[in-house]
């Protein structure tokens, strides 16, 4: 095995020259790109000097803005207009290895690649993401359609503009990410129907595993009337238990069979393979984390953020992006001698399509609960216009 | 309550989203038949649709409480299928 970035801080010996720091960013996502970035703008000196090693190891050499796949899925965007290479938003101080981590072993604080090679840190930051589970449910990967995935969505974008008329029914299991996008799916649906002048031939079915519409209150109050009002018809405490491929019906822990003639399913979602094959997850693969310092809660070099956590928060793109603020500033403090003084206070913003021309936003933390908004035209301008401007964020600029 | 063991523990206080109940689901599905999951929440809510749920699927509720040593529920849950 060859071995790379070995720390040098581990290995000096007297009189040995001081070497610097290897920090490691495990996951290309929003949330490890953000920290990367963040952290080599802050420290450019420092790795101009060799004092700091900046390293993002991912498993593709390219970024896919994941909340596209919403809108590609009826044919609002496409998802070549919302990739774009890794290393052409990555600062000039993140060395990028494309070479997917097959194992992480916190004891000797080495990661393996799936190459062979080996890469040490002083510091490890995981972001390695959530992924859908189309095996959550027996039926489930034969039956369902998704838009949770960039193949996914292009082929549901197929079968929803071509679709004239019958059942289409929104499943939704726990966790998963983005927990607003099935909701704004329904609501895109109808309008889109509307549109095509055929809404009155398609049966809208969403389905909640709780027993209101979403688990933000007033979300699910918001939402209420408005499905009433579009005749859009809901099942909630709808936990999917299998689905039937020969009949089409799906059918719930709590005793409900429903048919369908598309069922699109937002399966319950695992952490990533890596890190379930380095014992470093719960059950579901998720990293057991502390919710303020966002420190892996038995690794003291090891942080997390993203979907990667355990946290009880929402998994998505605004939670990551609060969290690395948190984690750049304490692991720069950390490489500086300082204290990590910075702390996650369970921030969380989410923008919501209430159709095709406008939408709201929720806004929440740990300590403050969600107000939503009424939906307007400008706050969905301003969601279309963030599509452009995430890769501001995700350089660190925004 | 003293009397219950606990297998597993959800802290899902200042949880709007996913929220408890979802913590709870996600929780019960990875949890052995006869397994007792425990949630912590904050919201007054859960000692509501908590129990609700737990009826409609045919769990066993063991206790629903607010907690001695703080403003929040500790609501307990037996797997039973």
């Amino acid at each position: 095995m060859e071995i790379t970035g070995v720390s040098p801080l581990r290995k000096q010996s007297r009189g040995e020259r001081r070497l610097g720091k290897n920090v490691v960013i495990l996951g290309g996502g929003t949330g490890g790109t953000m920290v990367a970035n963040h952290v080599a703008r802050t420290m450019r000196d420092e790795i101009k000097r060799g004092e700091v090693t900046l390293t993002q190891i991912t498993d593709t050499d390219k970024h896919i803005y994941q909340p596209s796949f919403l809108f590609v899925s009826i044919n609002h965007a496409r998802v070549e207009d919302y990739t774009r290479k890794q290393k052409s938003i990555l600062s000039s101080g993140v060395n990028l290895v494309v070479d997917p981590a097959t194992k992480i072993d916190a004891g000797s604080n080495s990661i393996t690649l799936a190459s062979g090679k080996a890469i040490s840190y002083d510091i490890l930051v995981i972001a390695t993401g959530a992924y859908p589970d189309f095996n959550s449910a027996p039926g489930l990967a034969e039956t369902a359609d998704n838009f949770y995935t960039p193949e996914g969505a292009e082929k549901l974008r197929d079968k929803l503009i071509n679709f004239e008329g019958g059942k289409i029914v929104i499943t939704i299991d726990v966790p998963h990410k983005c927990p607003v996008a099935p909701l704004e799916l329904i609501f895109m649906l109808d309008e889109l129907y509307r549109e095509k002048g055929i809404r009155d031939k398609v049966d809208l079915m969403y389905t909640y595993p709780i027993g209101r519409l979403h688990s933000l209150e007033p979300v699910a109050n918001w939402a209420a009337p408005e499905f009433e009002a579009r005749g859009i018809n809901s099942e909630v405490f709808f936990n999917v238990e299998s689905i039937d491929p020969a009949k089409k019906v799906v059918n719930t822990l709590e005793g409900s069979e429903v048919p369908f003639d598309i069922l699109i399913s937002i399966p319950a979602h695992k952490g990533a393979q890596v890190i379930i094959d380095s014992g470093l997850g719960d059950e579901g693969g998720f990293i057991p984390t502390d919710r303020h310092s966002l420190k892996a809660e038995s690794h003291s070099n090891i942080y997390v953020l993203g979907d990667a956590t355990n946290l009880p928060i929402s998994k998505a793109g605004s939670t990551a992006h609060y969290e690395a603020d948190v984690v750049a500033e304490n692991v720069i403090a950390e490489l500086r001698g300082l204290t990590p003084s910075h702390t996650y206070d369970g921030k969380v913003f989410c923008f919501v399509e209430a159709g095709l021309d406008k939408a709201t936003y929720v806004s929440f933390s740990y300590a403050k609960p969600p107000a939503p908004t009424p939906a307007t035209e400008m706050i969905h301008w301003f969601k279309l216009a963030f599509n452009e401007m995430y890769w501001l964020s995700a350089k660190g600029v925004l | 309550m003293a009397d219950v063991h606990v297998d597993k523990s959800v802290d899902a206080r200042g949880s709007y989203c996913p929220g408890p109940l979802m913590e709870l689901i996600k929780t019960v599905k990875t949890a052995e038949v006869g397994q007792v999951v425990e949630v912590l929440s904050s919201d007054q809510g859960s000692a509501k649709d908590i129990p609700e749920w737990v009826k409609k699927v045919g769990h066993g509720l063991l206790y629903n409480e607010k907690a001695q040593d703080g403003d929040y529920w500790r609501i307990a849950v037996k797997k039973a299928k």
